[in-house]
């Protein structure tokens, strides 16, 4: 069957399955690898996007109900050359990654409480990002990371 | 941002670049063209004859191009994953090392062994294909627990293998441990275990097979902590390929902390099948696929005593730990419970003899392997929970008894009474700035704060000191090693003086893209921006031992260092040449070559030029290029260390253990990367606790089942279990290697562990508890506290 939606601001119309999974469609279909795949009981957070500005594990949907919709991966914060979003700015500056693996989760979570708590306390965050698992961080300098691209956000708008 | 930015600085890692934006590389990403997907048809039992396997149904799905069996590889002479490290037992007798091919044949001895490997067009195909397969089982009693498989008429997982043991191993001094305890003021006697561990690196394993007919050259992809080491040992022993003809790629990799640092079945399986089909063969493990393929973790049973006199001081250890190897050795199984452990039993202090007896034990489990820490981190909670128990006992403060004992300062370079002889360290002086940053002073008035609010209030501590930079050859290959553990870099200074370097470590998270250029530019006095870093692909790098036991920066930050100074001889002789001075004459300093004492200089990009198109050159006695490249061999392990403070609240209503405060300070040596190292440090902390209050690979013991499969069962650290870390370091120089540095990759790992059960125990002090196995989670310390508030009661 055919879907279409808009991904990072661009029309898109593709053939899929109806058993895929939306992380199979962005992945494979699309070769868009930047959202990643920890997982296989929708634990781990390395594959949200958002899907209508709100954070998704893509792993929970199936292709066919992301029909119409906006979805925004990794890929479409600052794309391959623009200046880095200010969340993946305040991720670098701060060594809030280490692999890399869990990163691209992290920052769409952290921006879906952004645009909600635009001033997360620390406790916030953590209790926010449970549903993203990093096995690199220890996860403090990831809170700091998201503290700093919050307050990035703020003055910048 | 064109400048030097040396040892001591924290960057902005380079690596970031890429992965913030989604750009980095991982095995999972990669799509070669006209590529097949394969799936694993597994063992569904713990311990079966496999009577018969039926591939023909899966054949027969459309889409499907081959399937794959146990037989066909033995049929085609493919050999057993080789074991990396060969230890002896007490009797001089080598270790049972029975074959362990890449799919299993004739018999199955855990849940997760491969049995057949589907090939299709897609991985819709050949999943529902693998489904199709066939086997006709008989099963076999299953035993996973060690105490069980040793019993006389347990399960038999390998006919030659009498009792299931592979290997009674030990070292140290028998009769002087026993001497010493027949006139100890006091013994303090533990029985614990050391849970078993799933490593769980967020990226799960990968691999893609590609051969082509045309040049006979094959490739692998995969997410592996050391490339060249998979080619060795695939290539020579597994598949038969020669090293010139395979080559092996590990692009960036999610994570490995020891998970992958083995050489996997699936390795050969898909590289042997892409070989049969031609193209490439993709395999991608699912996570609960991963849960049991993955090498585990730890899995000890112990029983350990310390001797002391009557001021609480140690005399004697006598260790006696059984060992899960699981099903079959994995590449460096054997190693991890003997040599990466027995060698850590004195710990920080003087403890004038010890004895430790392994028995290494084959159970119907995933193979055991090393997983952050290795060994050190079980020898770690041996002591350091003794320790404890001995200061409750004689009434001893904890902290008190430890300073008692330890090494001073003044004793480096200290030989222990097991092999090993620390180089440099300062215990102390690490435990007094541990203790002022804990606030230790202030604890009581906590512990009282919160008994008011209902809470048991617990101090932990820990101090460690490990053995890393793996390893000397020499000394390794007298312990059981069959390979050298050295590593090598090329420094290539490009003819416009801007650096590509090229190591044998391999980056998965550590920041080598970083630290490794700040080396470069610090040595060389070139932009930071100018050197760019290249690992994991052994087309393009010398042959190189890969990353593991934080040797990375130790072992092959050294082989780097060693290059860079052939770089600066050699420019030395071109500008000696050029400046007509003596060779004795020309410095090298912040990127300039200069004559001694005059103002004739020339600078790093100019020599680099000049040494590319060699006009002005010595030519009679100098090639031209400025490549050069080194390989070093450690003299001795490194030995970091440190002291943990963990403080923990205990909700006796749900027996849930929150950490209030952790501090950590740690003595790393030299400092290249302050911001990484410290994340070095949080992730491993992290990994520790998980060990202590949340993971734990259970298996069912009848049927032999994983029953923690999944991340919903086997629990790891989230944002809000865990506290910020307050670190610092106290930094000792390491004598001998070339900038000072130890290592720190596993620091967090081995410290944390018995400094949270410390504190755990310390919080149920009250309840007359002297121990509390791994992990504390609220289950078990509900538990605990409900046996010992009805036992205090009928008192």
């Amino acid at each position: 069957m055919k879907i279409s939606f808009v991904l990072n601001d661009r029309p898109t119309t593709v053939e899929v399955e109806p058993s895929m999974l939306l992380s199979e469609v962005i992945r494979e279909t699309l070769s868009m690898t930047g959202t990643h795949v920890g997982c296989d009981t929708s634990q781990c957070g390395a594959c949200v996007v958002h899907v209508n500005g709100k954070s998704v594990k893509s792993c929970t949907l199936l292709a066919p109900a992301v029909e119409g919709a906006d979805i925004r991966t990794v890929e479409g914060l600052s794309g391959d050359t623009g200046p880095l979003h200010p969340m993946q700015q305040a991720f670098r500056d701060n060594h809030g990654l280490q692999c890399g693996f869990c990163t691209p989760g992290m920052l769409m979570a952290a921006l879906d409480l952004v645009s909600h708590n635009p001033d997360p306390a620390e406790s916030d965050i953590r209790e926010w990002l449970e549903g993203n698992i990093c096995r690199c961080t220890g996860y403090q300098n990831i809170v700091k990371s998201v503290i700093a691209g919050a307050a990035a956000m703020r003055q910048a708008s | 941002m064109s400048e030097v930015i040396g040892i001591g600085s924290s960057p902005k890692r380079k690596e970031d670049a890429r992965f913030v934006r989604g750009r980095g590389n991982y095995v999972a990403d990669i799509k070669r063209p006209n590529m097949l997907v394969g799936v694993f048809h597994r063992s569904e039992h713990a311990h079966a004859i496999l009577k018969s396997v039926d591939v023909s149904a899966a054949l027969a799905v459309p889409g499907v191009r081959a399937v794959f069996t146990g037989e066909d590889m033995k049929a085609d002479n493919v050999g057993g994953l080789p074991v990396g490290w060969g230890i002896k037992g007490k009797d001089g007798e080598p270790m049972k090392e029975p074959p362990h091919p890449p799919m299993a044949h004739g018999k199955v001895r855990y849940v997760g062994d491969a049995i057949a490997f589907v090939v299709a067009e897609t991985e819709e195909q050949a999943q529902a294909a693998s489904e199709l397969v066939v086997v006709d089982y008989e099963v076999l009693p299953a035993v996973v627990g060690l105490v069980d498989a040793l019993k006389p008429g347990a399960p038999a997982i390998y006919d030659e293998v009498e009792n299931n043991l592979c290997c009674d191993w030990h070292l140290g001094d028998a009769p002087a441990v026993e001497a010493a305890f027949r006139s100890a003021a006091h013994v303090a006697s533990i029985e614990l275990v050391n849970n078993r561990l799933i490593g769980n690196p967020l990226e799960p394993r990968a691999a893609i097979g590609e051969y082509d007919f045309a040049t006979g050259q094959y490739t692998l992809w995969t997410t592996s902590q050391f490339p060249h080491v998979v080619r060795l040992l695939m290539g020579e022993m597994v598949l038969h390929i020669p090293q010139h003809k395979l080559r092996v790629v590990a692009p960036d990799v999610g994570g490995g902390f020891g998970v992958k640092q083995f050489h996997y079945a699936e390795e050969a399986v898909v590289t042997w099948a892409a070989g049969r089909l031609g193209g490439a063969v993709k395999w991608v493990c699912q996570r609960s696929e991963g849960f049991v393929s993955d090498a585990h973790g730890r899995d000890h049973v112990t029983e350990a005593e310390l001797a002391l006199d009557e001021a609480g001081k140690f005399l004697a250890m006598r260790v006696k730990t059984l060992a899960n190897m699981g099903a079959y050795l994995s590449t460096f199984g054997p190693n991890i419970p003997t040599n990466l452990y027995a060698p850590l039993l004195s710990g920080v202090y003087v403890i004038p003899s010890i004895y430790c007896e392994v028995k290494c034990v084959f159970t119907n489990t995933v193979p055991v392997d090393a997983y952050r820490g290795a060994g050190r981190p079980e020898a770690t909670f041996v002591v350091e929970r003794l320790v404890d128990l001995a200061a409750r006992e004689m009434g001893i403060d904890k902290i008190e008894i430890r300073k008692r004992n330890m090494i001073s300062r003044e004793s480096y370079p200290y030989q222990t009474p097991v092999l090993v002889e620390y180089d440099s360290g300062d215990p102390r002086g690490c435990l007094d700035r541990a203790e002022v940053l804990a606030d230790v002073a202030g604890f009581e008035a906590r512990r009282a704060e919160a008994a008011s609010r209902g809470k048991y209030l617990g101090l932990g501590i820990s101090t460690y000191v490990e053995a890393c930079g793996l390893a000397p050859s020499r000394l390794a290959g007298q312990l059981g090693a069959r390979g050298g553990l050295y590593e090598s870099a090329t420094v290539r200074v490009h003819p416009s003086g801007v650096v590509t370097v090229l190591i044998g470590t391999h980056n998965h998270g550590q920041g080598h893209e970083t630290t490794f250029a700040q080396i470069v530019s610090d040595h060389l006095g070139v932009p930071f921006e100018d050197v760019s870093i290249v690992c994991g692909d052994t087309d393009r790098v010398q042959f190189g031992m890969g990353t593991y036991g934080s040797r990375s920066l130790v072992v092959g930050g050294a082989a780097l260092a060693k290059a860079n100074d052939k770089v600066i001889l050699k420019g030395r002789k071109i500008a000696a040449h050029q400046l007509e001075a003596a060779l004795d004459d020309i410095i090298f300093e912040k990127g300039e070559f200069s004559v001694a004492g005059t103002d004739r200089k020339k600078s790093f990009v100019e020599i680099a030029g000049s040494a590319y198109v060699p006009f002005d050159y010595p030519l009679e006695t100098l090639e031209p290029g400025l490549e050069e490249q080194a390989f070093y061999d450690p003299v001795n392990f490194t030995y970091p260390g440190g002291a943990h403070f963990a403080e923990v609240e205990i909700d006796p209503e749900t027996g849930v253990v929150t950490i209030m405060r952790y501090t950590a300070v740690d003595d790393v040596g030299t400092v290249i990367n302050p911001m990484i190292v410290h994340g070095q440090l949080h992730g491993g902390i992290a990994q520790g606790i998980g060990q202590a209050l949340f993971e734990h690979g259970v298996y069912d013991q009848t049927s032999g089942q994983l029953l923690s499969g999944s991340f919903m069962d086997y629990c790891m650290p989230r944002a809000d279990n865990l506290p910020n870390f307050l670190l610092e370091q106290h930094s000792t120089t390491c004598t001998h290697t070339p900038m000072g540095v130890k290592g720190c990759g596993e620091c967090g790992t081995i410290g944390s562990p018995a400094a949270i059960i410390s504190a755990v125990v310390d919080a149920l002090k009250p309840l007359g508890v002297s121990h509390v196995d791994m992990p504390a989670t609220p289950n078990h310390i509900w538990n605990i506290i409900r046996s010992s508030s009805a036992r205090l009661a009928a008192e």
